[in-house]
Parts: C-alpha cells; structure tokens; sequence
C-alpha cells in the first residue's frame, strides 16, 4: 500500500536549527518590575513607555493564560525566561559592513543578505536577532518617498509622537494574556508608516531570528497606512533547535486609514520540535488591523509551518464604511505540532466585507485546529462575509476540527460558511505514480493544488519560498 | 528476425480482497505487437491493467510477470512508469489546484532527468506540448485547466492521450479508451495513437467494442473469462463472438 511506502519518505532535518555562538548580553531569569525598568533603560526609550510597560505588567499579573485553545500546552514558568538578550557588540551604524559579521553570516546561511546590493532588489529588510533589530534596508530610497522602515526601538527615538499615538490601539495592552505579557517587555520589532497617497515602492519585509536558548522573543510591529496609501510587507521567521520550548509572544498591529490598503503577510517556520514533541517554539502571537477609513482594506496572508505550538488570530475590525478585511490560510502541522489559529473578521461599518480563506494539513499525530469569528455589529447593515475552511488529512492519527463562531445582530447582512475535509486520495496519488512521480512528488503536487488560492496572494518571490518551503516540509512527512 | 518478448506473464493469479480475481493466466507480447482483450463484464480486464502498473489494490497470489526481462513485480508503480509502461485509466482522477500545463512538464521533465537528459525550459516544453495538442485537435487553453478537473469524459480520454504522446511509452495499456467519446473522436484518437508510437512499442488494448478494430490493426484477440484466457486468435474470433456471445465461445471451450 502506498500509506506505507509514504512511511519511507527521506526525513530532511530542519536546515535552519543551527545556533550561533555570540557573546550575549542576557537578562537575569525572571519577570519583575525591575527588570522592565532595565530593558527601558537598556533601550533608553522616551518615559511614556515606562508607564506603557508598567500599567501592561500589572494587567497581566492579574491575567491567566488562555486556557479555551484546541491545545495541550505545558504550564510555562514566566520566571525561567529571559526577557532580554541580545549580542554584546551592537552597532547603530547603518551599514552591513559593520555588523557582527557572525550575524552576518547567520543570516546569508538563513538565505537572507543584508547587503544591499546582494539583496531582492524590491525588498527592504529589517533583520532582527534575539532581542535587537539588527539593520534595516534601503532606508534612504525609502526616506525619499516619505516611507518610514526601520525598528520599533529607533522610532521611539526619532518619532516617538507617532509610536505613542499608536501604539496599543488595535491591540491594548489589556487585550490577552500574551498581548499584556509582550506589551510589558517588548524588545523590539518593526515600523511602518506610509504617508499620505503614497504606494511604498517596495516590499519590506522583517526577518525575525531567535538565537539564545533561555531569552523569549516579544517583538511588536506597528503599520500605519495614511490615507490613500498602500503598503505590502512579510515577515519570516526561523529559531535553532533546542530541547527546550522557546517563547514568541509578539503583537503586530495595523492601521489603516481611508482608502488605504495593507497586505500583510507571514511564513512562519519556526523550530517545531523532534519527531517526539521535545522543543520547539510556542508561538503565541496577537495580531490585529484597524480598517479605521472608509473603503481601507487589510489583507492577512499566512503560511503557517513551523512551531511546536503556535495560538493566533490574525484580525481586522472594519470599522470604516465599506472597508474589507481578508484572511488566508495555510497551516501545516506534522509529528506532535498543534494549531489553533484562524482569523476575527468584526464588522462594524456599514457595507464591510470580509473573506476567510482557511486550508490546514495535518500530518503524523499533530492537532490541526482553525478558530474562527464572523461578528456583524448593530450598524453594519448591508455587510457580507464568506469563509470557506478546508482541511485535509494525511496522516491517520492526526486531526482537523474547525470551530466557527458567527455573531449577526442586523438582518440585512449575509454571512456564508463553506468547510470541507478531505483525506489524502490514494487513487490520485496511484495516478500520478503512474506517470512517474514519486510519491513524495505526488503528495506535494495534491497539497500544492489544494493550497493553491493561497499562494496566489503572496507577493511573487514569496510564493515560490512559500511552496519551497512546503515541499522542504511535506518531505518530512511520516504518516 | 526474432522479435523482442516486451511482456511475459507466466500461470498469473491476483485477488483484490482475498477474493480471486485472475487465474493462472499467461500471455505473450512481443515488440511492436497490438493485442485486444475483450470479455464479459467482471471478467477481469481492468485488474490485469491494473496488476500490470501495480494499483495498491491487486495483490499478487503467484506466478510472475517479467517487462523487459525486469520482475515487474519487484518494482513501485513509479518505477514501473519510468521503464515504459503507460495505463490509459479508465476513469482518470482529477487533481484539483494543478494546471495541466504544471502537472504534464513536471511529468515529462522527470522523464528527461531519468533518462539523463536536459530538463524543457518552460518555453521549449510549450513548443512541444502544443504540436501534440495540433494533432489531437486540443484547444491550447487545455492547459491552463486544472487537471481532468471539470473535464468531459472525452476530454479526459484525450487528456490521457497527450500523457501518452509526451512520456513515450514501451508497453501501452488502453483501458477502455472508446468509452465516452465519439466516433470520430475514436478514429482521430488510434490514428494518433498509431502513428506516434514508438516503432517497437506494443500495445494493450481492453475494450467492449469490436468497432475499435476497424481503426487498428490488432494481431491477436484474447477472449478473457473468470480470469482466464480462454482463447486467442485473430479478427475472425470477432465474427464468432458477434454471432454467439460469449456464452457460445465459453461452451465451445
């Protein structure tokens, strides 16, 4: 049978677990208020934050972690965790040359170069390593057009009026367990603000790299469309194996306004753990979009593969008349991985529109979970959505729910909820044998055609990463 | 000259299930050879196909089957494909998401790197593809479709037809090919079918309609019944068996 010949599959080991030794500078263990007041100190960032951090910390002491996950997550001890590292030699200069060239090389092995000339040419990149953004790219060719790129921690020092009007107001610092946790120790992490009727003229994107072995990553993103602009950014991620669990709690927040339009979206690949579920990355994660114009849209696209646990919602809360929010999906789970994730669509302006496209694999003994919310508030009249969740089992022990929540409080919106599940077709597979591919080859093909309206959403030099990826992926597989 | 024995099945018996399906079946096919095999429904025909390309379902009880001089059953179905054996299905699958275009170059292409030659640029492999489509009067936006998704039952068949013409097989088995599709569309298709193969190819044909013979140029016939050959001869097996059926050839012995 061809189930067992599946179970011979080459297993390539995670390419990207590699660690780099560097002269670190850590945070002792542990969660107090003395230790936010360093990190603020540390990143002498503008007072405001203190209290910022301060009032998240006493939130979240009064907080319980999140317990209605379709997930089996080991209690986690918040005072063995450090909550700042990063390496000793940091340099503000802007150029590559100067960087660490031990950072350097982490990230050319990673397949990311930090050198202008050698990269994507339509790509800036922000490059952060453990708790510190590294560099970030093209920052000139953008400043001309009135983009800002750069890391959360030098916005606070060269625009700290913006990041202050922002800043907590898609997701509040009292919104979730994670988004308290993170808003009191954030690091570091991106920036984004696109003047008005501007079109940033390129893709930026973030590379976020988890190193030491005992510090969490807690990075924070902030995007601001203005009016009439539009702005397309991905951020990857990938972390070394250890036995140990490593903590990613961060917080990604969007705004746009009027007419504008933010693309975002996500490969996630972080460690996932050994075959038997040792390690590996929980990824607590919240994100969110404000559609605060009228006719704004925010599109969430994310390929989810990596992980131990990963926990997320990518959300928009449409608030302007006729704004749009979108959510695709792909989710692949193997050996012991577990996702709960899915999207929060909340309509409230008049005539918004949103769309749900969700596609979870789930291979070996892993959990495959999406979670979902459709609320149609009192004055969204004449609002639509669709969600279409589709999951497809290879291995026989793993499993797909899908839990679908919908809130409709007008009469004159529709709200429309497809879900299918699908095993993996042996027929299909016999066939494309019978033309000479591998099984391996003809597991990947019906995975890529079933993930097919994902993919077409991501920028195009992603897309073909995206599908690399899955490939890389899928070859691992032992059903 | 001695022609070249391409397949050699020896005192063959398959279950699906445990339950029996062909029974110590033999038959010979040389080099460049067309054989028919006909037979009531349920005979065993789809599962000799089957058998023979190694569908998960068929389970071998004994006997052998050697391609090549290669124990065909030593090897996976992928295996199998790349030494020349090519199933036109019966019902072919639909692959859902995968453009025709997409799923034939990855078909070819590994063909080529099998065979240690260079991979067809996107570009070179369209020139390609598109004289074939010419010569079974396929519409180019053929490809761009997902495959056989959507599809008629003749297009399917023709979909399968194309597969054929691009990977070149050695032994070509047509699983009920006539099935689904017009008249004109059967001649155009063993026109094709005919003069693409190549010249030491052989060819399996399973089939309910003796028109199909009209179009090509059969050597043998093989009458198969519970799993048996009970007979094999040339085109007047046809007339006998238009006059009395099967039931005559089964009491005739």
């Amino acid at each position: 049978m061809s189930i067992l010949e599946l179970n011979k599959v080459i297993n390539q080991n995670y390419k990207y677990g590699f660690t780099t030794k560097m002269q670190n500078q850590q945070f002792p263990k542990g969660l107090n208020k003395k230790i936010i007041k360093l990190i603020h100190t540390r990143k002498q960032e503008p007072d405001f934050l203190l209290d910022f951090r301060y009032k998240a910390y006493q939130n979240w002491l009064k907080m319980k972690p999140p317990i209605w996950g379709n997930l089996n997550i080991k209690e986690i001890d918040f005072n063995a965790i450090s909550y700042y590292s990063a390496p000793k030699k940091i340099n503000k200069d802007p150029l590559a040359a100067n960087i660490d060239p031990k950072i350097l090389q982490t990230f050319e092995k990673l397949g990311v170069s930090l050198k202008e000339q050698k990269n994507l040419t339509n790509v800036a990149l922000d490059a952060v390593f453990d708790s510190v953004s590294i560099i970030t790219t093209y920052k000139k060719k953008l400043a001309k057009t009135g983009v800002i790129f750069c890391s959360i921690s030098e916005a606070l020092e060269f625009y700290p009026e913006l990041v202050k009007k922002f800043l907590g107001t898609a997701v509040s610092i009292n919104d979730n367990f994670f988004a308290a946790l993170n808003s009191a120790v954030f690091s570091d992490g991106s920036f984004c603000y696109i003047p008005k009727n501007t079109k940033c003229p390129l893709e930026l994107s973030t590379y976020f790299r988890i190193n030491n072995k005992e510090s969490g990553q807690f990075e924070r993103t902030l995007i601001i469309a203005e009016k009439n602009s539009s702005v397309s950014y991905l951020e990857g991620c990938t972390a070394p194996e250890y036995k140990e669990n490593q903590l990613h709690a961060a917080i990604v927040e969007l705004v746009a306004f009027e007419e504008a339009k933010i693309n975002y979206s996500t490969i996630q690949n972080w460690f996932s753990g050994t075959k038997s579920g040792v390690g590996g990355v929980y990824n607590f994660v919240t994100k969110r979009g404000l559609c605060v114009g009228k006719n704004s849209k925010i599109l969430w696209t994310q390929v989810e593969t990596g992980s131990a646990i990963t926990w997320k919602y990518p959300s928009c809360i449409l608030i302007g008349d006729n704004s749009i929010g979108e959510f695709y999906s792909v989710a692949l789970t193997d050996n012991c991985q577990q996702t709960d994730t899915g999207t929060k669509m909340i309509h409230i302006g008049k005539n918004t529109k949103s769309k749900i496209i969700s596609k979870g694999i789930s291979c070996g003994t892993s959990k495959n979970t999406y979670r979902g919310l459709v609320k149609i508030g009192t004055k969204a009249l004449f609002s639509r959505n669709f969600s279409e969740c589709d999951s497809f089992l290879i291995g026989p022990l793993s499993t797909a729910s899908t839990y679908p929540y919908i809130d409709i409080c007008n009469s004159s919106s529709i709200v429309e909820h497809e879900a299918t599940i699908s095993k993996v077709n042996e027929e299909q597979i016999f066939y494309l044998r019978q033309r000479g591919l591998s099984v391996e080859q003809s597991v990947s093909l019906l995975v890529t055609g079933f993930c097919k309206e994902i993919f077409i959403r991501l920028p195009m030099e992603f897309a073909i990463e995206a599908n690399k990826l899955l490939e890389i992926k899928l070859q691992e597989i032992r059903l | 000259m001695k022609k070249k024995i391409i397949l050699e099945i020896n005192k063959l018996s398959a279950s699906i299930d445990t339950t029996p399906i062909i029974n110590d079946l033999d038959l010979k096919i040389h080099s460049n050879e067309i054989h028919i095999i006909m037979g009531p429904n349920g005979s065993g025909k789809s599962s000799l196909a089957k058998i023979l390309v190694g569908h998960p379902s068929l389970k071998l009880e004994k006997g052998v089957i050697l391609f090549n001089e290669k124990n065909l059953m030593a090897l996976t179905p992928e295996q199998r494909a790349n030494e020349g054996l090519f199933l036109a299905f019966q019902y072919p699958l639909e692959i859902p998401g995968i453009t025709n275009y997409d799923f034939l170059k990855m078909a070819y292409n590994e063909k080529q790197k099998l065979e240690g030659l260079n991979e067809l640029t996107p570009l070179e492999f369209l020139n390609l593809v598109q004289l074939h489509l010419q010569e079974l009067k396929i519409p180019t936006n053929f490809l761009n479709r997902d495959v056989n998704k959507g599809f008629s039952g003749g297009e399917k068949k023709l979909n399968e037809i194309l597969q054929m013409l691009l990977l070149k097989p050695k032994l070509i088995i047509l699983d009920e090919i006539d099935s689904g599709i017009d008249l004109d569309n059967i001649k155009l298709l063993c026109d094709v079918i005919i003069k693409n193969k190549e010249s030491d190819s052989s060819i399996i044909i399973i089939t309910h309609n003796p028109k199909l013979l009209n179009y090509l140029n059969a050597n043998y016939i093989h009458i198969l019944i519970k799993g048996q050959i009970i007979k094999t001869g040339s085109l007047e097996l046809i007339e006998t068996l238009e006059k009395g059926g099967y039931d005559y050839l089964i009491k005739k012995g």
